[in-house]
Formats: structure tokens, sequence, C-alpha cells
């Protein structure tokens, strides 16, 4: 049967399985629009902008495993997209974008809403497309699912000309990809593979650091049963958050520069790194000449070019983590039944121990002014962890990311690589939409809720009931406090001067507006919000402004030169609030 | 350390900018490129001549393999090959001294592939040496101006890619 293209693109979105878009509609995609019209098995979610879609695509994504999808129209609709394509790009996750182009004859002519989007997006896309004929499109959008859901996930874009949408050809659904240059490697090297075993039974100080890879290839079974077959520690960057319990005895929460004193010890200190799906950061390594001075490294990532990219390794294993890991638990069995591991780990693991109760991650608990680690610490509780936690950037992330301990893989949405403010409340947003009945939060600042905050809207008409706890301390906080420690306390256009009433602009758009300004109010607003299921919510916690995140690495430092603030009180006076 | 690489492409419109957007994206040096179309007229070589150490040169290597368009990278400096440039060059040398000027050009083995009174544009193939050496010895003469093609390059037969 002959079809417009515009129907072929819906007729592939079906066939890839997809119930949601977000998207924004203009004048080169109305074709497509209307076949969105009374379609039964698509929604498509409006958004207010074209950047929230593909947030929302990619809190979708990241919250689901299956590809988020965006829908824009030309020009400035495409260009809109390109921070949240980055942002994907950076941090590995799986979505299309489809975008409207002006019809090809007029392609090159700088004809009304015309960019250059497949040349805009080339560096922060892991593929994108221009379809030139309506007869290439099934076969473009097959393999545009194929690249980005495959392999190490990342964004494509498809740029979709009016008039091959308006184009009618005969819609046929390849039932295989082929694309020669691209075969994902999945199956670690064996002869490697044997080398890691042999490696971790020598090794006296092992760590493990997990990174976003192992949420990707769904490895959180293989990675506990290797953690607590080895009784080997467990740190998890920013990215891998939810690769393992954040309350497990093995887990040490985040390294690099706000990292656990811990878990940066336990780097700077271990004789065996067992990386698995992380890059490597610089925000992760620190100076990178003084990183893990005395560990053999193992690196396990499915992309080659990760490897080697930013720090030696001794052991590399291109391949997916699941299977790797798998992989190595089994010969660590068939190997070495008899070793006996706590024995092994016993003076490595009570080292670390001593590390947690020398810093755990605290801070001052004030009786007159909200702490911001209170807040989140607070909704931690009275969510007893079961919430889809999505974060903005800056000091609230990083309060998210050190006393918010998940438990679970998919429920941490934070633009770790590109750090995009902003993300966090469209990202939720898209969380939402596949897990209507599941607690949503995202923990915001007062500085990046206004980067996206037109949302509301969406979120009103779609009755998504997000949860959004501003830590609102009238600052850019992190600029703050980079200005503070490190600027001479010359807060250069850091203060954001007018805060506009959070209250108010939620009931403005119909939401739901709370405020705590004092300690005793932070729980009743939380629970408050909690019982809010039909419409989002904002809270709005007056914070103290002075609040720093720590511990901290100074740009340029080594990661176990760290700093922990203002010198304590006497132990007694300081009420710790370390999370057990 | 220089790299002759030697990158198999998919013969589509848009490849050519990936790999030079890889390069200045991450900051390597292309020191020459040239494309053409092999025997499968889907497919495009790339010759790239590129600098830098072991760990710029392998994620260089992982980088263009990373692209989907790329199908193959071999890294030529690593294996026996052949390398070839050509190079124009329009001469305009002193009537006394035109002899002299198509005599070397003799000698290289080049041709003179266009004249005018005043002036010489010599042909001359061969590798990277050979070229700058011809420039080196036509420079006293007077060079008005020179192209080069930038070098290809093929694994010599038998060696394992």
């Amino acid at each position: 049967m002959k079809m417009l293209g515009a129907q072929i693109v819906i007729e592939c979105l079906k066939k890839e399985g997809v119930k949601h878009i977000f998207g924004y509609p203009g004048g080169v995609v109305l074709n497509i629009f209307d076949f969105l019209y009374d379609d039964k098995d698509i929604q498509l979610i409006l958004t207010r902008h074209e950047q929230g879609a593909v947030h929302a695509a990619d809190g979708y994504a990241r919250s689901t495993g299956k590809p988020g999808v965006a829908l824009v129209t030309s020009g400035p609709g495409a260009t809109n997209t390109v921070t949240g394509i980055a942002t994907a790009y950076m941090d590995s996750i799986p979505i299309i974008v489809f975008s409207g182009q002006v019809p090809t004859k007029l392609i090159g002519n700088d004809a009304f809403q015309e960019a250059d989007i497949v040349g805009i997006t080339r560096p922060c896309t892991k593929h994108n497309y221009l379809v030139k004929d309506v007869k290439d499109l099934a076969r473009i959008i097959r393999e545009a699912f194929y690249i980005a859901t495959s392999g190490r996930p990342g964004p494509v874009l498809i740029d979709l000309p009016k008039d091959v949408t308006s184009d009618k050809t005969q819609f046929v659904w390849p039932e295989h990809v082929s694309l020669r240059g691209y075969n994902p490697k999945y199956e670690g090297n064996k002869w490697m593979i044997k080398q890691a075993a042999h490696a971790i039974q020598k090794a006296k100080r092992a760590v493990i650091i997990a990174g976003g890879g192992v949420i990707h290839s769904a490895a959180t079974k293989e990675l506990k049963e290797l953690a607590e077959y080895t009784q080997i520690p467990v740190i998890m960057t920013l990215m891998g958050l939810g690769a393992f319990p954040g309350t497990h005895k093995l887990a040490l929460g985040m390294p690099g520069m706000h990292g656990s004193y811990y878990a940066n010890m336990a780097i700077q200190n271990s004789d065996l790194l067992i990386a698995v799906g992380m890059r490597f950061d610089d925000r992760v390594t620190g100076r990178i000449n003084d990183f893990a001075p005395h560990a053999k490294i193992i690196h396990i990532d499915i992309d080659p070019s990760s490897i080697r990219k930013n720090v030696r390794v001794d052991i590399p294993i291109v391949g997916d983590a699941r299977r790797v890991l798998k992989g190595l638990v089994n010969v660590l069995k068939e190997e070495e039944a008899k070793n006996q591991w706590d024995e092994i780990r016993k003076a490595w693991l009570k080292q670390i121990n001593k590390w947690k109760k020398e810093h755990p991650l605290s801070y001052e608990y004030d009786e007159n002014v909200i702490k911001p680690q209170f807040v989140v610490e607070k909704l931690y509780e009275l969510t007893k962890g079961d919430a889809i936690v999505a974060t903005e950037v800056g000091q609230n992330q990083m309060w998210a990311a050190q006393f918010f301990k998940l438990s679970r893989p998919r429920s941490w949405l934070t633009s770790g690589g590109l750090g995009t403010m902003g993300y966090g409340f469209p990202a939720a947003m898209g969380a939402q939409v596949a897990h209507p009945d599941k607690t949503v939060i995202d923990i915001a600042g007062d500085g990046s809720i206004q980067m996206n905050i037109q949302e509301l809207a969406t979120c009103v008409l779609y009755k998504l009931p997000v949860k959004v706890a501003i830590l609102n301390n009238g600052y850019l906080g992190m600029v703050r406090q980079w200005q503070e420690l490190f600027f001479k306390e010359r807060y250069s256009y850091s203060h954001l001067d007018t805060v506009p009433d959070f209250v108010k602009v939620a009931e403005a758009y119909g939401a739901v507006g709370l405020r705590a300004e004092h300690p005793s109010e932070v729980e009743p607003v939380i629970k408050e919000a909690l019982k809010v299921k039909d419409r989002p919510v904002f809270m709005d916690f007056i914070v103290d402004w002075k609040e720093k995140v720590f511990p901290m690495v100074p740009a340029g430092a080594a990661i176990h030169e760290m700093m922990f603030g203002e010198e304590k009180k006497s132990k007694k006076e300081q009420k710790l609030r370390a999370v057990k | 350390m220089r790299h002759t690489i030697s990158v198999l492409v998919e013969n589509k419109f848009g490849v050519l900018t990936r790999v030079a957007g890889l390069f200045s994206g991450r900051g390597y040096n292309i020191e020459s490129l040239s494309v053409g179309e092999t025997i499968d007229p889907q497919l495009s070589i790339m010759t790239i001549v590129t600098t830098g150490d072991d760990q710029i040169i392998e994620q260089i290597t992982k980088q263009l393999n990373k692209l989907i368009d790329v199908i193959k990278v071999v890294d030529l400096t690593e294996i026996d090959h052949v390398e070839r440039e050509m190079v124009l060059v329009k001469v305009a040398p002193k009537q006394e001294d035109k002899a002299e000027v198509l005599r070397l050009t003799e000698i290289f083995r080049g041709r003179v592939v266009d004249s005018s009174p005043r002036t010489y544009t010599v042909e001359i193939t061969g590798d990277e040496k050979k070229i700058e050496a011809f420039i080196e010895l036509m420079k006293p003469f007077g060079i008005k101006e020179f192209v080069r093609t930038g070098k290809i390059a093929i694994a010599r037969e038998g060696v394992k890619k």
C-alpha cells in the first residue's frame, strides 16, 4: 500500500513500540501532526518548548530503558533541541529526534525557518540523517532506532524535509538492519576476562567503580553478585547512582569532586580498580597524574574509545557490562571456589570503615534555618526512597546525589556530562509520563528551575504530578560557592536579585505551590506535596544561602586533597546527619 | 609522530564533514587528506596524514571507527605500504635557467604539463621526500606557486591489514 511519508513516520514509530512522543508543531511538520491528530496508539505530549520536549524524551528513556522520541519543526524548533541532544549524547541516552526541514528544493536557500540541523547536531549525535527520498524513510527510521539503542546508546536525529513527508511510496518495514560500518562488540574477550579474574584474586585492596554503563546494560544483578561474592566495595559515579543499592554495606557513594571521603580514599589507596561502564571523567579523576597511583586498572566498557582516553589501563575489556561481569563472576567461581574472600578483604574493609567514620557525609543541622541537605534527607525519608529523582545542576544536584540513597537503577535523572541547568524538571515530566503512578521528584535550585519553568503548563495539562523541591537560596549556589572559596568572596553575578514567588508562579499555572521557611515546616510541606496526584507541585524551600557542598576537591587537585568546610564544633555539639 | 591512516568509508554526502569534524572537534591535526572513490562506487577511501603521540593516534583510530559511515580504519604507518603524492609546480626561470629546470624535471621523472613564454608548470609524482626535494631545487629558479594533492597510500600486496 502506498503511504505518505508522514504516515510512514507514524507507522514506523508504532513498529518500534513507541507510545509517547514529546513535541511541538510548526509549519513543515503539520502533515505529520495531522496523522497524530486522531491516532489511537501514539499520544503526543505537547510541551511548551522544544528543549523541554527533548529533555522529557531523555527522562522517559532514562527511567524506562526504552528510546525517547521527540518531534519538532524546522529552524528554531530544531535549534531549540540542541541542548537536549547534547545532554543525551554526553550521558549516552537513546533518544530519536525528528526535526522538520524545508522542502529539499529550498535547502540551502536560507528559506523561512531553515537551519542546517544535521550540520549543527553532527558533533552531538551518535548519528544523524537528512532524508532526501521518501523511499529511504522507513529504512532510516529503523536504522536510527537500532543505532540509538545498541552498543553505547546515544541520540539520533532525523531531519525530514517537507516534500519527503508529503511524498508517497510503498511502505516496507525492513526486518533487518545492516550497517557494515557499525558492529558493536558485546562479548568481552575471554582471555582478558581471565586476566581480570586473576587480578581480582591477587588484589588486597580492590574497589569497583560503576558508571552509567551498568545501568544501560541492565547489569545491576551481575554487579551485585560480583561485589558480594568477592567482597569488593562499590563506588558509583554520578551516572552510576542506582546501579548498586546506596544503603548496601559495600556501597561507598560517589567519587570525585564532591564524592565521599571514603570513596576517594578507597580509590587512592587501592591496588586494583575495576571500572565498569564509566569513562574517567575529569570530575571523577581530579588531577589525573595522581589518580589511583597504586592501582592496576581493569576497564570494562562497550565503547573502545573510552578505554585509555584519560587514564592508563592494564586490563581493557571491550564489551557489554552485563555479559562481561557475568563472565567474570563465572570464571571466579570456577577457578577459586575455595578462596576465602572475607578473610582477604578483612583489613581493607576495616580500613574503609575507619574512613567512613572519620568523615561521613554530614552537615550541621540548624534549628532556625533550613539546611538544603535536610530537605533532601526528608524527601528520602518520607518517600522511603521509593521515587524517581531528577535533579537540576549545581549544588542541588550534588546534595541530591549525596543524601538521596538510591536503591534501584533507572530512578535517577541527572545531566552528568553536559551539566545542563533546566534539565531536571522536563526530564521528571518525561519520567512521569512513563510511570504515571510513581512519585517523581525534581530536586531543583531557584536558578535552574527558571530555565524550563514553562513546562509547568505541560504538567498541568496532562495532570502529571511531578514534585519540584526548589532549594531556594537566591543564588546560583555552586557559582557562589566557587566565588567564596576561590574568588575572595566576590560574588560576581551569582546573586539572582529577583527570584519570583514560586508559590504564585505555580498557582498561576494551575499547579500547587507550597512554601517552607522554617525547618519545622519542611516535613508538613513534603507530606502535603506527596498527597497531590493530579497536578504538579512546587515546594519552595527557603534554605540557608551560605551552605556549601562538601567534601570538595578543588579543580586541579588530586582526589584525596579534599576540603571539608569550616572546622567542626566539638563532636557533641554537632548533630551528624549521616544517612545510615 | 606522523601517521598515514587509510579510512574506508561509505560514499555518501556528509561523510567527509563527519571525519573532518571529528578532527577539528577533538583538536587533532590534519596535515593532508585526500578522498576518492574505490573499485566499489559505494565506497570511498580517505588517506589522512596526521601527527600525535601513541595515545592520540589510538584515539583518532578509535574515534574514526566509531563513526557509523566508517567501515575500516588502517594505520598504514605500522605496515609496509606504498605512498604517492603529486605536485604541480609553476616555475618562472630566467631564460638562461630554462634548460636546467627541464633537466631537473627529467631527473625527477616529471613532466611539463603547461608552458608559457615566462613559465613552466611541472608535474612530479612520488613520495613526500621526492616532492619536497624537487620543490627545494626549484626555489632558486623562482616558484610562482605550487599545488599538492596530499598523500595517497596503499598497503603492499600480501601484507596483513
